[in-house]
């Protein structure tokens, strides 16, 4: 990938918490311009921290990127509050649908459009919404507290397009719902990557699902960068598809001792 | 029947006052979550700069309006100078601040206008009550009743309708889901505390041409909980007709149970009644269901 079509790129990162807690240690990421890229690892790898440090929400959580730089579109963003880097046009959907619960479904959307001023822009936005999510037209009055999980889940995908992102960080949004509606919803992802050509940086745990949207993915462990490949050659990795893909060579059941070796492995290799 | 008339209009007008100033604890609990506890002091801040500049031989509207002026950036100086640093940190800390400020704005009231009670001179509002048949209406508490009402459709409209509005309530639900929006919180914040003091103003100035001005109007704060707690937390149609109910329902007390329960019982009545009333609607008339954050 050559380096001047990144829209994004994170440079050797180092994130600390509370200023001792040290959370990811040294991470470089690249997202094309107009590419999806999947960012993949268990809990507590540090997935979210990453998206976090992007959007600048790592500040409000006391957190701070104590190394290594952050690059949108050429320009450094590592040291810009959320409000600054949410006008250069990235979007964090934050993980467990965080829907503004006391709104309507329409107020919730126009919440995304707020830096752009009100206008006629604003009906065009939210057309584009209902266009990507039906199902939101008809819930459009309903307050988003009710609504049920895959159509909060829209609202706050189809909240942060309001803001005419060119990146979206995209945060798990397969939590909790249920196969049917999360095939919809990353049906609706690829579909806006391919005709609004935004940027997306995708968080999943399903491994599976994250290398069918995204032609290329990093895997996170403990903080750091284990491996990263485009998602064909990831498929075929045997150690991605014993450890996020669920599938073994052998059929059998794999000891421990296997699993401790390959931490080790992984560690040595980076 | 004269006196049931009398007592329910006068508790209705006083009521609009208290519904001025609930408006202002509604609005900055709407945006961070905060029960602000030295709303009181915000009351007797306004109350004293129209004072001064009416004293001045400035015409009463005018007074009030250099005081919204101030209110403005007395309520931007407080969130920038005390708040700012706690965007983030627990409510409880936040609300624990909030008491301290209140002694801290008593004080300073105290150290610049003292402690005598000062009366509006002239009074503004024509002493000579209107009469509609056998009721009686002083003047003060119809306009109080009339501001009140204007207030209440330009806040509604404001939250419903502007985009500053959305957001500020967005911020109330969702810090964190606001921010990665681009909605500035700070700006949210030093907005609830610029409106909450301009509201509290208004309203301390309309009780200080009542019974005139002095550290007690400060009092009000805190005897108008129990009509923010009644409507709902965080709606400002209920602040309005919380507002009105402790101001019908004090006027009642005073007229009837005085004579039975002589001395404060028309303090007392409201935060009885508030307290009876929770048993039954935990989160008051319209307040919201879920109040996680205090």
């Amino acid at each position: 990938m050559s380096s001047d079509t990144m829209i994004l790129k994170i440079n050797n990162i180092e994130v600390k918490y509370h200023e001792v807690i040290l959370v990811i240690k040294g991470v470089s990421i690249e997202v094309p311009e107009g590419g999806i890229v999947a960012l993949l690892g268990a809990n507590g790898a540090g997935k979210s921290t990453i998206l976090k440090a992007v959007s600048g929400l790592l500040k409000h959580e006391d957190g701070h990127v104590t190394d290594g730089s952050i690059e949108f579109q050429g320009e450094r963003i590592d040291r810009m509050g959320p409000e600054k880097i949410a006008k250069l046009g990235i979007v964090q959907v934050i993980e467990g649908r965080r829907v503004f619960e006391h709104l309507t479904v329409e107020q919730n959307l126009k919440v995304g459009a707020h830096m752009r001023k009100y206008g006629r822009s604003l009906k065009e936005g939210l057309e584009m919404v209902y266009h990507y999510f039906p199902r939101l037209r008809e819930k459009r009055n309903e307050v988003a507290g009710f609504i049920s999980g895959g159509e909060q889940q829209m609202t706050v995908v189809g909240r942060a397009l309001m803001t005419h992102p060119k990146l979206i960080l995209l945060d798990e949004p397969s939590m909790g719902l249920a196969p049917l509606l999360i095939h919809e919803i990353f049906n609706i992802i690829t579909q806006l990557n391919k005709e609004e050509r935004i940027s997306i940086l995708l968080v999943e745990q399903n491994a599976k699902l994250a290398l069918n949207v995204a032609p290329y993915a990093y895997v996170l462990e403990n903080g750091r960068i284990v491996m990263d490949d485009t998602a064909d050659k990831l498929r075929e990795n045997p150690d991605i598809k014993d450890f996020y893909l669920g599938m073994t060579d052998f059929g059998g059941r794999k000891s421990f001792r296997d699993v401790k070796h390959y931490k080790r492995r992984k560690r040595w290799l980076t | 029947m004269e006196l049931l008339l009398m007592t329910l209009t006068t508790g209705i007008m006083v009521g609009g006052i208290y519904a001025l100033v609930a408006l202002g604890w509604v609005l900055i609990y709407k945006c961070s979550g905060v029960l602000n506890l030295a709303m009181g002091e915000l009351t007797l801040i306004g109350a004293y700069v129209s004072l001064s500049f009416y004293s001045m031989g400035i015409p009463f509207l005018l007074s009030l309006l250099f005081s919204l002026i101030i209110g403005l950036i007395l309520g931007i100086l407080t969130e920038r100078i005390f708040l700012d640093k706690l965007i983030g940190e627990p409510v409880l800390t936040v609300i624990m601040v909030t008491v301290g400020l209140s002694f801290f704005f008593k004080g300073t009231v105290e150290f610049i206008w003292g402690v005598d009670t000062k009366v509006f001179q002239p009074p503004v509002f024509p002493l000579e009550p209107i009469k509609i048949g056998p009721l009686v209406i002083g003047k003060v508490y119809l306009w109080s009743f009339v501001a009140a009402l204007i207030l209440l459709v330009v806040f509604v409209s404001f939250f419903k309708y502007t985009r500053w509005g959305l957001a500020m309530q967005a911020t109330a639900d969702d810090e964190m889901a606001a921010l990665s929006l681009g909605v500035s919180a700070r700006f949210v914040y030093a907005a609830a505390w610029a409106i909450a003091f301009m509201a509290a103003g208004v309203g301390g100035t309309l009780l200080g041409n009542i019974n005139g001005l002095n550290i007690s109007v400060g009092y009000l704060g805190l005897l108008v909980l129990p009509a923010v707690v009644l409507g709902g937390l965080n709606s400002i149609p209920g602040a309005i007709v919380g507002g009105i109910v402790i101001g019908v329902l004090e006027n009642f007390s005073g007229a009837y149970l005085d004579k039975y329960f002589p001395g404060g019982v028309k303090e007392i009545a409201p935060f009885v009644f508030m307290a009876v009333f929770l048993l039954f609607k935990p989160y008051g008339l319209w307040g919201w269901e879920r109040i996680e954050r205090v």
